[in-house]
């Protein structure tokens, strides 16, 4: 049986787990937006060096 | 300066290693959080915030990941709606288990001792397989990128084809055009997610290996659906840990920023060199791995606070030592190509 503690203790909780989910998809589109950016000039960098 | 609390050395330090922990995870998709929460733990924080804080990571690289290999087409929903039942029961008897040896106070020992046997001896496991493969001249697991094809009876392990042999219905059919039994698919759900709950891990090291040779799932569509089970199991873990305030947000945060950074190079990483070729580095790593926690019980057990350095050392070097070969052979494999392709190097 899952043991639930109280109501703010839960709500502390589901906060947790939502700033992590926002943080990882603010994450996945910054770092996405970014690669994009700078992902090819990068490779071309690379197979140039 | 301080930055929630933390130091700022440390907080880069946190972000430096979620970055190579997050390159291993997009490369070999699994092993994240079984060197987090040994490195948290080896630097002194409580065994439930290091794995509540291990989960919490978990649950966050594994939406980013998802997120990729879902546009890749390697999420099987059915088998993962399946895993996440019995993950998830899985997970809560590991946490109960966990609360009442910490209680008993020996939720570090047994904790430890738990990672240096998983650890070990997976660890011997994949180093013994690549050593293997590589006088077999074998390509390795790395053979089966389209999802969706049928598999090549000769690339599944024979333990699988024994599994796969029993027929215990109900038989279910999933990606790859193998079947079944739902019984399997729970038990291994169930075994993975106990040790999720128990040791803050997502558990993909243990799940990967079981999915490919216990029930023959192809590896695309196992680390895929792996990584899809993982967001809900490590979303509940994470909430189940911060009911009892074992998830620290100071940790987690830079952590993920790294990580999520590092897992982009990683699973780029993965159509540039072949798997095979660093297999044995991540089989070393996680000897390495087992070795740290050890060396950390016998500092513990004996009062030596050096063997509790070399831990940390030997762990950060072996999570630097598999991400600077990914890195190193990736940029490497792009150098080739253009060797190949006839690319003029600049002046």
């Amino acid at each position: 049986m899952i043991g639930l503690g109280s109501g703010a203790q839960m709500i502390q909780a589901a906060t947790l787990v939502g700033v992590v989910l926002l943080e990882a998809v603010v994450l996945y589109l910054g770092y996405g937006a970014l690669s994009n950016v700078v992902g090819e000039p990068l490779v071309e960098r690379i197979r140039t060096l | 300066m301080e930055l929630f609390g933390f130091a700022a050395s440390m907080i880069g330090l946190f972000v430096g290693f979620g970055f190579m922990v997050g390159v291993l995870f997009g490369f070999f998709g699994m092993g994240g959080s079984f060197l987090v929460t040994p490195a948290l733990m080896i630097m002194g924080f409580e065994t439930t915030t290091a794995v509540g804080s291990g989960m919490a990571f978990v649950f966050g690289t594994a939406i980013i990941a998802t997120l990729k290999h879902r546009d890749l087409g390697q999420v099987d929903y059915k088998l993962g709606g399946l895993m996440i039942v019995g993950t998830t029961a899985g997970i809560e008897v590991g946490r109960i288990g966990l609360y009442f040896l910490q209680d008993q106070g020996l939720a570090g020992l047994v904790v430890g001792v738990t990672y240096v046997v998983l650890l070990g001896g997976v660890g011997l496991f994949v180093t013994r397989n690549a050593i293997r493969n590589d006088n077999d001249g074998d390509e390795g697991d790395n053979d089966h990128h389209d999802p969706d094809a049928e598999i090549d009876p000769d690339a599944i392990p024979d333990i699988a084809k024994q599994i796969q042999s029993y027929n215990v219905p109900p038989m279910l059919a999933i990606s790859g055009g193998i079947k079944v039994s739902l019984w399997m698919i729970l038990g291994v759900a169930f075994a993975t997610g106990l040790l999720s709950g128990f040791l803050g891990v997502g558990g993909g090291f243990i799940r990967m290996p079981a999915m490919f040779y216990l029930i023959g799932i192809p590896v695309p569509i196992a680390v895929g659906t792996d990584l899809f089970e993982i967001v809900f199991s490590g979303g509940l873990g994470s909430f189940l840990y911060g009911l009892e305030g074992g998830v620290d947000l100071s940790i987690v945060a830079p952590l993920l920023a790294g990580s999520a950074l590092g897992a982009r190079i990683g699973s780029t990483a993965t159509s540039l060199v072949d798997e095979s070729e660093i297999k044995i580095y991540f089989g070393l790593m996680l000897l390495g791995g087992a070795v740290a926690v050890a060396l950390r019980q016998l500092g513990n057990a004996t009062g030596i606070n050096e063997l509790q350095v070399i831990s940390f050392g030997l762990i950060m070097l072996a999570a630097l030592a598999v991400g600077g070969a990914v890195i190193y052979s990736a940029v490497q494999a792009i150098r080739d190509d253009a060797r190949s392709t006839g690319v003029t190097p600049a002046d």
